[in-house]
């Protein structure tokens, strides 16, 4: 059930993560983020209470952590309108919530995106347009984050036909190596608390030191002072994906 | 007509050949040259045939052998029994049954507008629709677009014996696209992925749902009265009051499922259910699917899950015990990436393995640190094994269930020889 935003606010003794309508956005194993960004905060000892608000629901402003997935067009297009009448997340963002979007996601908190030759507008979370590739761009994509964000080499799968236009507003989220992402230059765009991403694997699977970065902005300290947590896995798996990919 | 004596005499010798030398069991390669030959040889083959086309995401393999062998009291039946899906698959199928009267042709989704046109069917059934390797094939919705659009085409059919839909009522996508259609039967056997199908395919608004009953508020789209459906385990009910007794020995609800479209279809070709039923039982392994191997002291289970719905139709057929207060038996769990798998494995994360704790886990194949860390956050605890022999050796003697995906599965099958 959806939390009552009237009667809860930021700064409780738990964490507190919004999924946005997973009923429409949910194609690519977007949950998968939910659950690994659950899973590094309670490895921490934080409480984390996880909120799926479905399309038909409110978005609460108290969360603080957002995530948008991804979806087909017809979805996108509900989503969009949708969040755009309800401005929940764009209160929690102003709030000073962390956002991370995925594919779909990033185009939806842009300021609009193109579906069937229709220009819909997003939640303009994001200084950036988003409209139609010449071709699909699928394959995996590995990334130089910017270094101000302090983390090590971008590794997912992307599959999407949108292209990405930042403003001066937004910064790209990485360099890309391989792959596509927004243009073939860049990859994802970030600003102030909020991610974009064209990746999947899900991200955070490959990325833990990425969902790291968005746990330590909701919990509003710096990245190193997360402790850190077994990643055996993770990182074989980066390993692996990185050798499969990258020139040698 | 004799350029299509010559392609279909190519056809036979090209798959014979193929097989002899062990390069494949021919039922892609004969047909590849057969057409190359005489490009409406499929039209060509169809004709005078009763043809059945079986099509969805998930069970078009089963459903395909269940119906072949219900149809198999009408005489011989032609069939791409290997699961080769697409028109060269077809072509070598009718090909090698010359003297088959009813053919039942497995249908890539992708390809039903082709093989429609080219065999005008007596009877299309169609199943599912969920994602499926979306890297390479279109997105689900866009799909029942053109289902749609190919089964509204069938009003505009001349001639006897139009085609009849089979299609699947608890499936909304599927009922939409059948919808168009001039002449539906509808069958309810079930949904138990609803991912795909939280939006009217229609209108864009959000379906509710009512146990299985679903309606769209926004438009007339709705759950169809089904005519066949299963009424409980083991009986199958039909129009007029059928009640008809069904037991497999293939596993899981998906299956007793699949025989309810299998006993529908049949039944516009005039097989009594009664009559059919016990021709279903007879089916044991589909192309390795179901098998059991024994093996070292180990009796090994294979089955195929090639996406998230398949994966949880997998997951409903594992044993849950063992005889004797045993402990469960342990599970290997084989992901693929590779072109025909799908290359991204984010799926992984649409699947809840949390049915599988209380088993041991075992994984492996190609993309075995993908699952490994899904299991991680999934808490599902499990062994990493660098191939299938290694995983053979982990576990002791007695069962192994093994779910894989269509690449994991056949490289199990080649480690194992031909299991069937």
């Amino acid at each position: 059930m959806p939390t009552d935003p009237a009667t809860t606010d930021r700064g409780d003794s738990h964490l507190r993560i919004v999924w946005v309508y997973p009923d429409l956005l949910s194609t690519y194993g977007d949950r998968g983020n939910l659950h690994i960004l659950a899973r590094r905060a309670q490895a921490r000892g934080i409480d984390v209470e996880t909120i799926p608000i479905a399309y038909d629901e409110t978005i609460p402003r108290s969360g603080d952590i957002y995530l948008v997935g991804g979806g087909e067009d017809r979805p996108q297009t509900l989503a969009a309108q949708r969040m755009r009448t309800d401005g929940g997340l764009q209160a929690a963002v102003t709030g000073g919530a962390a956002v991370l979007a995925v594919c779909a996601g990033i185009q939806l908190i842009g300021e609009y995106f193109h579906i069937e030759g229709n220009r819909i507008a997003g939640a303009e979370l994001l200084d950036l347009r988003s409209d139609r590739g010449e071709s699909r761009a699928v394959g995996e994509l590995v990334g130089e984050v910017d270094p101000r964000l302090g983390l090590p080499l971008l590794t997912g799968f992307e599959n999407h036909g949108g292209r990405c236009h930042l403003g001066p507003a937004a910064n790209p989220l990485a360099k890309v190596l391989v792959g596509t992402g927004n243009d073939g230059a860049t990859e994802g765009a970030w600003a102030g608390h909020v991610i974009g991403t064209y990746l999947h694997g899900p991200a955070l699977s490959r990325n833990p030191a990425l969902a790291d970065l968005v746990l330590s902005w909701a919990l509003g300290v710096p990245l190193t002072a997360l402790p850190p947590i077994d990643d055996t896995w993770p990182e074989k798996l980066r390993a692996e994906r990185l050798a499969a990919v990258l020139p040698r | 007509m004799v350029r299509a004596q010559l392609a279909t005499a190519l056809v036979r010798t090209a798959a014979r050949l193929s097989r002899m030398t062990g390069r494949g069991d021919g039922s892609v390669i004969g047909g590849r040259i057969g057409l190359a030959v005489e490009p409406r040889l499929l039209t060509v083959l169809a004709r005078g045939r009763q043809v059945a086309l079986v099509s969805g995401t998930n069970g078009k393999t089963t459903t395909t052998r269940l119906l072949t062998a219900a149809l198999g009291t009408l005489g011989p039946v032609a069939s791409n029994s290997y699961g080769a899906n697409m028109p060269t698959g077809h072509t070598t199928a009718l090909a090698q049954s010359p003297n088959a009267r009813h053919a039942v042709l497995e249908v890539d989704e992708h390809y039903l507008r082709t093989v429609l046109a080219e065999t005008r069917p007596r009877v299309v059934a169609l199943l599912n629709l969920s994602r499926d390797q979306l890297d390479r094939a279109m997105e689900v919705g866009m799909l029942a677009d053109r289902w749609r659009e190919v089964l509204g085409a069938l009003r505009d059919q001349t001639g006897p014996d139009p085609t009849q839909v089979v299609a699947n009522c608890d499936d909304p996508l599927v009922t939409w696209a059948a919808s168009a259609a001039p002449n539906v039967t509808w069958v309810a056997v079930g949904q138990r992925w609803q991912e795909d199908s939280w939006v009217c395919p229609q209108c864009g608004a959000h379906l509710k749902r009512e146990g299985v009953d679903w309606a769209c508020p926004g438009c007339d789209l709705r759950r169809p009265q089904p005519s066949w459906w299963l009424a409980d385990d083991d009986t199958v009910a039909g129009p007029d009051g059928i009640r008809q007794p069904v037991t497999l020995q293939l596993p899981g609800r998906i299956n007793r499922a699949n025989a309810v479209t299998a006993l529908a279809a049949a039944a516009q070709f005039g097989v009594r259910p009664a009559d059919a039923a016990p021709r279903l039982a007879e089916v044991a392994s589909i192309a390795g699917r179901y098998a059991t191997v024994e093996r070292d002291g180990r009796s090994i289970r294979l089955l195929l899950a090639k996406n998230p719905a398949g994966w949880l139709e997998a997951f409903d057929m594992v044993d849950r015990v063992s005889p004797a207060g045993a402990p469960p038996p342990p599970v290997l769990l084989s992901i693929n990436a590779r072109v025909v798998d799908g290359l991204d494995t984010s799926w992984l994360y649409d699947v809840d393995y949390a049915t599988l704790r209380g088993h041991r886990v075992l994984v492996t194949g190609d993309r075995r640190y993908d699952l490994a860390v899904r299991l991680e956050v999934n808490e599902v605890p499990f062994e990493v094994v660098d191939t299938f022999t290694d995983a053979l050796a982990a576990v002791p003697p007695g069962r192994l269930e093994v779910i894989a995906n269509y690449t994991a599965f056949q490289d199990i099958r080649a480690e194992l020889g031909r299991a069937n």
